[in-house]
């Protein structure tokens, strides 16, 4: 159930503070911040389906999603506490609105194949990082052999790749038969256009400072 | 029963619309091209992250391959993707321990499972006949949780009916409990045919069925013959029994690498789990 709330993007610093006791994976979480609240803010709707697969960090979008009322915004106090729903890593039966729970990372990619196979539009992000897991490009290949036009993948590229990945990532997804747009991840509207294209499988790669 | 369970869930894809089957190539000549029937390769991984992301939607997945990519390629999956996101899937895999004898140990899957029974919610079955995959199968479309049932070549004369610990023939209260874990029953029953021990069956292997064990046990000595990697469920009969004094003889396939070809025969053979091998792990038990 969702509770109009009168928050907005400017509000998720503060949001942001009440979650402490993960500075580790700081940098992780504030890459995803801007394409989380873009999708939140401008792209979902009730019938679209959004699988974080880039657990780690996901103190950014536990903030979007208290600020988009989804989410009790007193929950956030507490953070990684015994007792609290939020964890390190977000858990689908214990935080209103996560879709799966994650954290061990390649995993989001292959469900939300299975998932827009069933004709759901489905948005699933991953990091660049992430993208070193072999279990990715399983999903990868099939959904562009598959052509499966309802599949978003987003991924946040902040240079965190072991290896790197030599002429972009996004030269992987194409070879594999998805559309690919590289933009700018803070710019919310260039976000939002790509978002919005048609057309998929759909890679979107999300450029952050590293 | 292999072919039988690509029949029945071809007939569920069209049956019943909850219904999808997630293949990684095996088995895919075998159930026909149907809207809900996905093919992803050879990608194991995909294939249960697949299964997943359609139960996420209300689907209800028959997932099949051969039992060690089945289990053991994408186990971490079968923990994440399903289990620790609380969706359901039916996972029906093929060969066994050792149904693949002449391919070697790439193709064998003697610890499926206890590998399974180690992640939480799962119900297990250990056909012996496939009257008994048939119920099993129809018992896990009708649900919505995680179900493992395992296929092999090997197999009883007939079916059992009924589910739980079911005694199939009582013997003399002093003697060896034996309880005979699916398609181990009819070798179970040729070595005790004269020896005096109550044989019991089992094919659904977790839940555990503690309360039948309790109510069916009147000595003190337990067999387990399961033929998959020994001693699966010893655990589960020890804490059954935890207030009760007993011994327990644990047969199966041995903790080893077994580098040998041959017949599954020739495997079941060398790992005591024929009737004759059966039969002189009894009589050494008793002499203990």
């Amino acid at each position: 159930m969702t509770t109009a709330t009168e928050l907005g993007y400017d509000d998720l610093p503060a949001l942001l503070h009440r979650l402490t006791g993960d500075e580790k994976h700081d940098s992780s979480s504030y890459s995803t911040l801007d394409v989380v609240w873009v999708l939140y803010d401008r792209i979902l709707g009730p019938d679209d389906r959004f699988l974080l697969s880039k657990g780690h960090g996901p103190t950014a979008y536990y903030a979007i999603l208290a600020a988009k009322g989804i989410l009790p915004v007193d929950a956030l106090d507490g953070f990684g506490n015994f007792d609290s729903t939020l964890g390190h890593h977000p858990d689908r039966l214990l935080v209103p609105g996560v879709e799966i729970s994650s954290g061990s990372l390649g995993h989001g990619l292959p469900i939300a194949v299975g998932v827009a196979l069933t004709g759901r539009r489905t948005f699933v992000l991953v990091g660049d990082g992430e993208l070193d897991e072999g279990s990715n490009w399983e999903g990868v290949q099939y959904a562009g052999r598959a052509k499966i036009e309802t599949l978003t993948t987003i991924v946040i590229d902040n240079a965190s790749a072991t290896y790197g990945w030599p002429g972009g990532v996004e030269e992987r997804f194409a070879l594999e038969g998805w559309r690919t747009r590289r933009v700018d991840g803070r710019d919310h509207d260039a976000i939002e256009r790509a978002l919005r294209e048609r057309g998929g499988p759909r890679c979107i790669v999300a450029e952050v400072p590293d | 029963m292999r072919d039988r369970f690509y029949q029945l869930a071809t007939e569920a894809l069209w049956n019943d619309d909850r219904v999808a089957v997630v293949l990684a190539a095996i088995g895919a000549a075998k159930i026909a091209d149907h809207p809900r029937r996905f093919d992803v390769g050879i990608r194991e991984q995909l294939m249960i992250g697949v299964a997943a992301g359609l139960a996420l939607e209300g689907y209800r997945p028959i997932v099949h391959s051969y039992t060690p990519f089945l289990v053991e390629r994408p186990y971490e999956s079968l923990k994440l993707d399903l289990g620790h996101n609380d969706l359901g899937a039916v996972l029906v895999s093929y060969g066994a321990s050792y149904d693949a004898s002449n391919e070697g140990r790439t193709h064998q899957a003697p610890e499926d499972v206890a590998a399974v029974a180690a992640l939480p919610g799962w119900t297990i079955e250990v056909p012996g006949h496939v009257g008994e995959m048939e119920r099993m199968l129809a018992r896990a479309l009708a649900r919505d949780d995680r179900v493992y049932i395992r296929l092999t070549d090997e197999t009883n004369r007939k079916p059992i009916d009924g589910d739980g610990l079911t005694v199939v023939r009582r013997g003399d209260d002093d003697a060896p409990f034996v309880i005979a874990v699916g398609p181990t029953l009819d070798e179970v029953l040729e070595a005790t045919a004269d020896t005096g021990e109550t044989v019991a069956y089992l094919a659904t292997v977790r839940p555990f069925d503690a309360d039948g064990l309790r109510k069916a046990l009147r000595g003190t000595d337990v067999v387990l013959v399961e033929p998959y990697l020994r001693g699966s469920s010893a655990a589960e009969i020890s804490a059954a029994l935890v207030d009760r004094p007993h011994r327990l003889l644990s047969l199966g396939v041995p903790l080893a690498e077994f580098r040998r070809y041959g017949t599954g025969a020739e495997h079941r053979a060398a790992h005591g789990l024929d009737a004759r091998g059966i039969r002189a792990a009894l009589a050494a038990f008793r002499a203990v």
